[in-house]
């Protein structure tokens, strides 16, 4: 009689601690949910924030004209403009050189101290302040080698800011191509390149792709390097037109010429103490956000395309 | 008279080596392509140590990690590291406490709690929040968070390291939350499976079980982010102000590394001054801050890693 009371006794501790854990569960459940909320919907919340406060200025004069010294005329033109050359410079370098080294780096290396040498380089590099950069290009492009405060040291910069994403992407883009096509290829009696070019790198196109976009979209945003490389910040013209209407059609002097960026026209009209100026500084953000977030967004998207679709 | 003895190639032989002549050019300048990235590391090294000697011609390593005041550009110059460094660490450590107890719960929510299309749809949108370009939240710390805080504290001045670094803490939530969601996903099932089968809740699996077998990859995950907050700049130099302060107090407006950099970047300084070598010497210094960040983070990814 008494053992069956302390059975019972049990049972129902038992039963009071299955219901007590049951309970820390969905407590944790909820605040985890809380926090992920909070994470997600403040930085939505800022953007929308941002998005209204810039609103005013939604309009197609604010992309067609210069800065001026009065906030409801002035535009973006300059920076616009200057982004996206910055940005063709950035792309050129950065892209073949970062693509060849992920190919050397997967294919060809051997194994040795020289290769982990470039490894751990790379993955440093990825972890280096960007300003530090911009401190690399004050010294080296700037001064050194003289190439002044110009769309063409701001390319640079930015290149090999963003030249360890490109490789890292590249590289596990073509880790993921199975042997087995580099064996097939060697059997019909290609040669090394004829294996890399036609078929490992062709074949990962669409991951090395998802690399250089996301590279592309982080330096589209990145402000700190070019502003230590003392970029202007009120340039109210336009650099030459790179394309001209005479043979041969093509004109370098875009590159050495001054230049500003759409992230630095933000941060010189956010520094202004007249309010009016923080309306332009609002919406440059928010077009650099849209900017950005499409092209991330576009980079993810194709990674998780290229996820289900290939199936080896 | 003999004609002279023709040494004749065979067309495939040709062929044959001028295709070998032209793969051994494309591996050397793949290879090239590869060094791109020493050198990139060698050239920072260089450029930061090379300008930095001149600074220390100048000013002594003693007044520079030990004077409290930072004023390269007064009349009456003061070469004290410190004060930039406290600021550093100040709003660092803030943006830490905001993001390491969110981020890592977002986390185990995530990789534990979540649904399977929940985590779908949520992973790629902490994804595209890592890439958000940073002076975007200078903005929100300087227009929002600051009068938000001065709301609740009138005194606090609208440059401030709160603002900054929990604006900065806001950045990087998604960070941590998806390193530390990877390194929970690459817990194997059947260590969860064997913590269902003895009745462990959720809750219990993921305190007990997982978080402990992920240890290494959430402690790197935390890591780079410390890397990331102290070489963070545009937020801290629109919202924490421009004057370098020793001080710890996060109600206090003070200057970071980054800070003084771009201030210093953003006037006309001539080439070779002592201003101008100055923000090497404070390069130098963020430089060496991360980068063992960085090296203890790998360090500990590896040395701490269950492998199953």
């Amino acid at each position: 009689m008494e053992h069956k009371a302390s059975v019972l006794e049990n049972l129902a501790d038992v039963r009071a601690m299955i219901k007590r854990h049951k309970r820390n569960d969905t407590l944790f459940a909820a605040i985890g949910l809380l926090c992920l909320m909070f994470g997600l919907v403040t930085l939505m919340l800022l953007f929308w924030q941002l998005i209204a406060d810039g609103y005013p200025k939604f309009n197609i004069d604010f992309l067609t004209e210069f800065p001026s010294r009065r906030a409801g005329r002035a535009g973006l033109l300059s920076a616009w403009v200057g982004s996206l050359l910055v940005m063709v410079v950035t792309f050129l370098t950065a892209v073949p050189v970062g693509v060849a080294a992920g190919l050397y780096l997967e294919e060809y290396a051997p194994k040795n101290w020289f290769t982990d040498l470039i490894e751990i380089n790379v993955s440093n590099l990825a972890g280096v302040p960007s300003i530090i950069y911009g401190l690399l290009a004050l010294g080296l492009f700037v001064y050194m080698l003289d190439f002044g405060q110009s769309i063409l040291t701001a390319g640079l910069t930015l290149g090999l800011l963003i030249l360890p994403i490109v490789i890292v992407s590249t590289r596990e883009a073509i880790r993921s191509i199975p042997v087995s096509i580099r064996e097939a290829a060697y059997g019909v009696g290609a040669t090394k390149w004829q294996v890399v070019y036609d078929h490992v790198f062709k074949y990962s196109y669409g991951g090395i792709l998802t690399g250089i976009i996301i590279g592309m979209a982080r330096a589209l945003g990145e402000t700190a390097p070019i502003i230590t490389i003392g970029a202007l910040t009120f340039i109210a013209f336009l650099p030459p037109s790179p394309i001209t209407t005479e043979p041969p059609f093509l004109n370098f002097e875009w590159l050495s010429s001054g230049f500003t960026v759409m992230p630095i026209q933000m941060f010189n009209w956010l520094s202004r103490p007249d309010h009016a100026f923080h309306v332009n500084a609002a919406a440059t953000g928010a077009l650099i956000i849209i900017v950005t977030l499409l092209m991330n967004g576009t980079a993810i998207w194709l990674r998780y395309k290229i996820r289900k679709n290939i199936k080896w | 008279m003999q004609a002279p003895v023709q040494l004749t190639i065979s067309p495939r032989l040709a062929k044959n080596i001028r295709r070998n002549v032209k793969e051994r050019m494309i591996e050397l300048i793949l290879m090239l392509a590869a060094l791109v990235a020493v050198a990139t590391t060698f050239a920072i090294v260089g450029v930061l140590l090379y300008e930095s000697l001149s600074f220390f011609k100048t000013v002594s390593v003693v007044e520079f990690f030990t004077d409290t005041q930072w004023t390269p550009l007064f009349e009456e110059a003061h070469y004290g590291i410190m004060p930039l460094v406290s600021g550093t660490l100040t709003t660092s450590a803030i943006a830490l406490a905001v993001a390491v107890p969110i981020g890592t719960i977002a986390a185990i929510f995530l990789s534990e709690f979540a649904s399977h299309k929940t985590r779908e749809t949520i992973k790629p949108i902490l994804e595209l929040l890592v890439g958000v370009p940073t002076v975007v939240f200078g903005y929100f710390a300087l227009f929002f968070v600051t009068p938000l805080l001065q709301s609740i504290y009138p005194e606090l001045p609208s440059f401030n390291m709160l603002g900054a670094g929990i604006v900065m803490g806001i950045m990087i939530i998604p960070y941590i939350a998806s390193m530390s969601e990877d390194a929970m996903r690459a817990v194997p099932m059947s260590m969860r499976e064997g913590s269902y089968a003895m009745g462990a809740t959720r809750f219990q699996t993921a305190i007990k079980v997982v978080t402990p077998a992920a240890v290494s990859g959430i402690v790197a995950a935390y890591i780079l982010a410390i890397s990331r907050a102290v070489g963070e700049t545009m937020v801290v130099a629109i919202a924490a102000g421009q004057q370098p302060n020793l001080t710890f107090n996060p109600l206090e407006s003070a200057a970071t590394i980054t800070a003084y950099i771009v201030q210093v970047a953003m006037g006309d300084l001539p080439h070779g001054s002592i201003g101008y070598q100055s923000i090497f010497a404070a390069g130098l210094v963020l430089m060496a801050m991360t980068l063992s960040f960085n090296i203890i983070g790998h360090w500990v990814r590896k040395k701490y890693r269950e492998s199953y």
